[in-house]
C-alpha cells in the first residue's frame, strides 16, 4: 500500500497564541464541539452572574403559589414550597460547578504528584501505589462516597473531598504509565548521562509531557463529577437545604412528582444541559489534541 | 457453464488487461496521483512480475485489481478487463463473486494474514463458499492442498490456530488457500518479503511448481529481482505510479532500456559482481505524487536527464519484438535533433 | 493457568485487606470515641460497652484489624446497631435484588449495543450513523438518576403504563417492575458499549486478516460476525468486569428513585441513620463483588482469545 500518511509532521506553530488559534479553528469545524462550547458558556455564565439573572429570591418560600406551571413570572414554575424554580436553578449551578473545579483541581494536583512518585520512585513504592489505586477503584465510587459522608457528615467540603479522592487513582495511573514510558525513552537516558538530576528531568521533561493527556482526562471528567455531585445532593448527602443545588432541586421535584410534573422537569434540565455541554466539549478537545487517547471506566 | 464460455476466450486474449488506469488517493494534503496511465496484460498461464521501489504503486495496482483499496482511493479513468469483463464497471456483488473463485491473492505478511481466532480448518472451509459440496468434501480438498504446499501432518495441523504455525508455514497455508479456489489469476503481493532468504527460495519454488500444475496466471509483485527472475515470464517495471518499462525476463535483465531499470538492477545485491563495502543505491527519492506533473517522472534522479525530459512526458518506445520503455533516450531521431 | 488465577486471587485478597485497613484508619482518624462514631448518636452506654467488647476497641488498632479479619474469615461482618442482627445476613438479604437489577440492565444493554456497534462500524459514513453517534454521547453523558426520574415521570406518572415503585412479587410482577429501572441504568451502557464495539471493530476491520478474508469474497456480514467480532468484543468483556463498580453506583440511585430494595437503598438508609456496621459491610461486599467480577472478566477475555487461552 502506498504511504498516504503525512511523512513530515505539521509545521510547529510555536507561539501559544498560534496554537490557541488553531484549536479554536478546529473546534469551529466540530459541530458538536461548537454546541458544547455554547452550552458550557451558557451554564457557567448563568452560574457566575446568577445574582443578576434571578427573578426571585431562590430561598424565600411562597413567593408564588405552590407547584405552579411555568409562566412569565415564574419561568420554570414553582416548587412545593412556592419557591421560584428558575431562580433556584440558576443559583443551583454554583455549587456543582464549584465542586467540579475544586475537586478536579485538587485531584489533578494529587494525582500528578502520586503518579510521578510511582513512575520515578523505587519499584516497591510503585507497586504499593498501584495497589492503593486499584483498591480505590474496586470500591464503587458512590458507595465509597456515601461511606465517607457517613463518617465525615454531609457538607460542601466533604463533597469536594470525596469526589477528589475518586478521581486521583485514574490520574495517578495515567501519569505513572506515561512517566514510566518516558523514563525508559532515549532522550531521558541521554539527559541522565549528561548528569541531569531526577528533579530536573521531572520538571523539564516528564511533567510537561504528562500534563497534556491529563488535562484532557480532567476535562472529560467534568460531566461525571457534576453528575456525582448532583446525585449525592439528590440523595440528600450533599449541601443542606435550603441552599439551591441542582441535585436538591431535582429531589424536591421528585418528592412532588405525583402532584405536578413541572418541578421535576425543570430540576433535571440544568443537569442534562451541563453534562451534555461539558461532554461535547471534552470529546471535541480529545479529538483535536489526542484522538488515540481512550478513557477507560 | 460460465467457465466453458470463458475458456474459449482465455486462450486467445489475456486473462487480465489493464488499460490507461489512473488512480488517486484523497488525502488532507491533496490528491495523490498513485497510478498514472498504467497499462499491462497478463496472458493466460503466464507469470508476470511487477518490480519497483516501495511507493512505486505496484501493490496499489494489485489491490486495485482485487478491489481491496482503502476508501480514500478513487479510480479516475481506465479499465481493468478480467476475462473480458471490466471489473471497474461490475456491480459490487458481481465483483465480489469473482473473488475467491476466479481471482485470489497472497499477501505480504503471513504473520497477520490469517485470522487469529479461527482455526486454519474453518478459514479454509470458509473460503470455499463458492463451491458446492459438503463440509467433509471441502475439508478433504483443504487437507489435500495443505499436503501439496508441504505442511507436514495436515490432518492434525489443520485444527490448529494460525499462531501455532511459523511464518514460513503460515505463508504455505496462505498459498494453499489462494490456490485451493483454483483461480484463473493469482495475485501475489510480495509474498516472500517478510520471510528469510532460505524460506524465500522454498516459497518461490513452491509457487512455481503449483502454478505449472494448476495452470493459472500469476501477477507477482516484488521488489526482489532475484525472485522475479526465477519465477516470471515477463516483467513490468514501475516507478512513481508509472510503468516505465516492460518486457520478457530475459530482455529486462540482460538488456534494460530505461535508466531506472538499469539503476534498479545495479542495486540488486544478488547481481553485484565485484566486492564492495557499501551497497549501491539510487540517489534521491521517489518524487511527491501530489497532483500531476509535466515531463519525465524519473528525471530528478536520472543520470542522463536532458532538456526534453523536463518539458515532455516520454511515450512508449518499442524495442525489439517484445520490449517497451518510456524514455526519451530511446527516441533516436529526436535525440539527434535536440 | 493456575498461576495466573492464583496471582489474581492474591491481588484480590490484598485489595480487600487494604480497603478494610483504610476504612479502619478513617474511622479512627475522625476525632471522638470510635464506639460513639460507629454506633451513632442513638447509642446507649450498654451498646457502647458491648461494641468495645466485640471489636476490641480498647486494644491497639492492629489488634482491632486482626479481630475484624478473624471475623471476616468466618463470614462475620459485625452486628447491626439497631436490630442486633448480623450485618452479613442483612447485606446478603438485599444483595440479590441489586444483582438482579444490574444483570438485567447490563444484559439488555449488551444485547442492543453489540449489534449497534457492529452496524455503525460497517456503515460509518451514513447520516443515520452520525445522528446515532450524537445520541450515543448524549446517553452516556446524562446521569442515570436523571434518566430514572424522567422515565418515572413519563411512563409511571403521566402515562401510567408501568409501576413506579417497589420490586413486585413473583416473576411477572417483578419483571414489570424491572423495566424502568433497568432502562435507566442500561441506556448509558448502550451508548458506551456500542461506541467501544464500534471503535474496536473499526480497528479490527482494518487489519490484514480481514483484507485476506475479503480477498476471498466472503460476505461482509460473515466477516464481521465470525472474523472481526470475536476480536472486537474482547475490550468490552474486560470493561464489563470493571464496569460492575459503576453499575453498583448507579444501582444506589435507581433503587432510591424507584423505592426498590437492594444494596444501594440499604447503604443510603444506613448513612442516614449513621449505622456504620451496615455501611462498612456494604462497602466490603460490593468491593468484593467488583474484585471478583474484574478477575472473572479478565479470565473470560483470556479464554475467548485462542492466543491467550493456552497460557491461562
Amino acid at each position: 500500500m502506498p504511504s498516504v500518511e503525512a511523512s513530515h509532521s505539521e509545521a510547529n506553530e510555536g507561539e501559544g497564541l498560534g496554537v490557541l488559534r488553531s484549536v479554536v479553528q478546529q473546534l469551529r469545524n466540530n459541530r458538536l464541539g461548537v454546541l458544547g462550547v455554547a452550552l458550557v458558556i451558557f451554564v457557567v455564565a448563568s452560574a457566575l452572574f446568577a445574582p443578576l439573572i434571578i427573578t426571585h429570591d431562590p430561598i424565600r418560600i411562597m413567593v408564588g403559589p405552590r407547584l405552579a406551571a411555568p409562566s412569565l413570572d415564574f419561568l420554570l414554575g414553582t416548587d412545593q414550597l412556592g419557591r421560584d424554580t428558575f431562580s433556584r436553578t440558576i443559583m443551583g449551578g454554583r455549587i456543582p460547578l464549584l465542586v467540579a473545579f475544586a475537586s478536579l483541581g485538587s485531584a489533578l494536583a494529587v494525582g500528578l504528584l502520586l503518579g510521578l512518585i510511582a513512575g520515578i520512585g523505587p519499584r516497591w513504592l510503585d507497586n504499593l501505589l498501584l495497589l492503593v489505586f486499584d483498591t480505590k477503584r474496586s470500591i464503587p465510587s458512590i458507595i465509597f462516597a456515601l461511606a465517607m459522608i457517613a463518617l465525615l457528615g454531609p457538607s460542601l467540603a466533604t463533597l469536594i473531598f470525596v469526589i477528589a479522592i475518586g478521581s486521583v487513582p485514574i490520574y495517578g495511573r495515567v501519569v505513572r504509565t506515561q512517566t514510566r514510558a518516558l523514563r525508559n525513552s532515549e532522550y531521558i537516558a541521554a539527559e541522565r548521562s549528561m548528569g541531569a538530576s531526577t528533579t530536573r528531568i521531572v520538571a523539564v521533561h516528564v511533567a510537561p509531557n504528562v500534563i497534556g493527556p491529563l488535562l484532557i482526562l480532567v476535562s472529560m471528567d467534568i460531566p461525571a463529577v457534576i453528575a456525582v455531585e448532583a446525585g449525592l445532593s439528590f440523595l440528600g448527602m450533599g449541601v443542606r437545604p435550603p441552599t439551591p443545588d441542582w441535585g436538591v432541586i431535582l429531589n424536591d421535584g421528585y418528592a412532588s412528582i405525583n402532584q405536578s410534573p413541572w418541578p421535576v422537569i425543570a430540576g433535571g434540565i440544568p443537569i442534562v444541559l451541563a453534562t451534555l455541554g461539558f461532554t461535547f466539549l471534552g470529546e471535541a478537545l480529545r479529538d483535536i489534541f489526542d484522538p488515540k487517547l481512550r478513557k477507560d471506566l | 457453464m460460465r467457465r466453458d464460455h470463458l475458456t474459449s476466450h482465455t486462450s486467445a486474449r489475456p486473462v487480465l488487461e489493464i488499460r490507461d488506469l489512473n488512480l488517486d488517493f484523497g488525502t488532507p494534503r491533496g490528491r495523490i496521483h498513485a497510478l498514472r496511465d498504467v497499462s499491462l496484460d497478463v496472458p493466460a498461464a503466464k507469470v508476470i512480475g511487477i518490480v519497483g521501489e516501495s511507493g512505486s504503486g505496484k501493490s496499489t495496482l494489485a489491490y486495485t485489481v482485487m478491489g481491496l483499496l482503502p476508501e480514500n482511493a478513487d479510480v479516475s479513468t481506465g479499465s481493468i478487463l478480467f476475462e473480458g469483463k471490466d471489473l471497474l464497471k461490475l456491480p459490487a456483488l458481481a465483483r465480489r463473486r469473482l473473488l475467491g473463485d476466479r481471482l485470489s491473492m497472497i499477501f505480504q505478511d503471513p504473520m497477520t494474514a490469517l485470522n487469529p481466532v479461527r482455526t486454519v480448518e474453518s478459514q479454509m472451509i470458509d473460503i470455499q463458499h463458492h463451491e458446492q459440496g459438503s463440509r467433509s468434501e471441502k475439508l478433504a480438498r483443504a487437507l489435500d492442498m495443505l499436503q501439496r504446499v508441504g505442511i507436514p501432518d495436515p490432518q492434525t495441523r489443520i485444527g490448529a490456530y494460525p499462531h501455532h504455525f511459523s511464518g514460513g508455514m503460515r505463508q504455505r497455508v496462505c498459498i494453499a488457500m489462494a490456490l485451493l479456489v483454483k483461480p484463473a489469476l493469482l495475485i501475489a503481493d510480495e509474498p516472500t518479503t517478510a520471510l528469510d532468504a532460505t524460506l524465500e527460495v522454498q516459497i518461490i519454488h513452491l509457487l512455481k511448481d503449483l502454478q505449472k500444475e494448476i495452470g493459472c496466471s500469476v501477477l507477482f509483485v516484488s521488489h526482489h529481482l532475484g525472485a522475479v527472475a526465477e519465477l516470471c515470464d515477463r516483467v513490468v517495471v514501475m516507478y512513481a505510479g508509472e510503468v516505465v518499462e516492460e518486457g520478457t525476463v530475459r530482455d529486462i535483465f540482460h538488456n534494460p532500456a530505461h535508466p531506472y531499470t538499469r539503476a534498479l538492477l545495479e542495486c540488486d545485491p544478488g547481481r553485484i559482481r565485484q566486492k564492495t563495502r557499501t551497497l549501491p543505491t539510487i540517489p534521491g527519492e521517489i518524487p511527491s505524487l501530489l497532483g500531476s506533473k509535466k515531463g519525465c517522472i524519473f528525471r530528478a534522479r536520472c543520470p542522463q536527464a536532458f532538456n526534453r525530459c523536463v518539458q515532455e512526458s516520454p511515450i512508449e518506445y518499442r524495442m525489439g519484438l517484445d520490449q517497451v520503455a518510456r524514455c526519451h533516450l530511446l527516441d533516436k531521431k529526436r535525440l539527434v535533433s535536440a | 493457568m493456575w498461576f495466573y488465577f492464583l496471582k489474581r486471587i492474591v491481588l484480590a485478597v490484598a485489595i480487600i485487606m487494604i480497603a478494610v485497613t483504610l476504612l479502619f484508619f478513617m474511622i479512627h482518624a475522625v476525632p471522638g470515641d470510635p464506639a460513639a462514631i460507629l454506633l451513632g448518636p442513638r447509642a446507649t452506654p450498654e451498646m457502647k460497652a458491648q461494641l468495645y467488647e466485640q471489636m476490641g476497641l480498647d486494644k491497639p488498632l492492629v489488634v482491632q484489624i486482626a479481630i475484624f479479619f478473624g471475623g471476616l474469615l468466618q463470614g462475620d461482618l459485625g452486628y447491626d446497631v439497631f436490630s442486633q442482627r448480623p450485618v452479613a445476613d442483612i447485606v446478603f438479604e438485599q444483595l440479590p435484588y441489586t444483582i438482579e437489577l444490574i444483570l438485567v440492565s447490563i444484559s439488555w444493554a449488551v444485547a442492543v449495543a453489540v449489534p449497534l456497534g457492529c452496524y455503525s462500524a460497517m456503515r460509518r459514513n451514513s447520516v443515520v450513523n452520525q445522528v446515532a453517534g450524537v445520541l450515543t454521547i448524549a446517553t452516556i453523558a446524562i446521569p442515570s438518576f436523571v434518566m430514572a426520574v424522567y422515565a418515572l415521570l413519563i411512563f409511571a406518572v403521566i402515562l401510567r403504563w408501568l409501576p413506579a415503585i417497589g420490586a413486585g412479587d413473583g416473576f411477572w410482577e417483578g419483571s414489570i417492575h424491572l423495566i424502568l429501572p433497568a432502562f435507566a441504568i442500561g441506556i448509558g451502557w448502550v451508548g458506551y458499549i456500542s461506541r467501544l464495539v464500534r471503535a474496536s471493530m473499526l480497528e479490527i476491520l482494518g487489519e490484514n486478516h480481514i483484507r485476506m478474508a475479503r480477498s476471498f469474497g466472503i460476505s461482509e456480514w460473515h466477516i464481521v460476525a465470525h472474523y472481526a467480532l470475536p476480536l472486537a468484543i474482547l475490550p468490552t468483556v474486560t470493561i464489563l468486569g470493571v464496569g460492575i463498580a459503576s453499575l453498583l453506583s448507579s444501582a444506589v440511585f435507581i433503587e432510591v428513585v424507584f423505592a426498590r430494595p437492594g444494596i444501594g437503598a440499604l447503604i443510603v438508609d444506613a448513612v442516614n441513620t449513621r449505622n456504620y456496621p451496615i455501611v462498612m459491610g456494604t462497602v466490603l461486599v460490593t468491593s468484593f463483588l467488583v474484585v471478583v467480577a474484574t478477575t472473572l472478566s479478565d479470565l473470560v477475555a483470556a479464554a475467548l482469545d485462542p492466543r491467550t487461552r493456552e497460557n491461562l
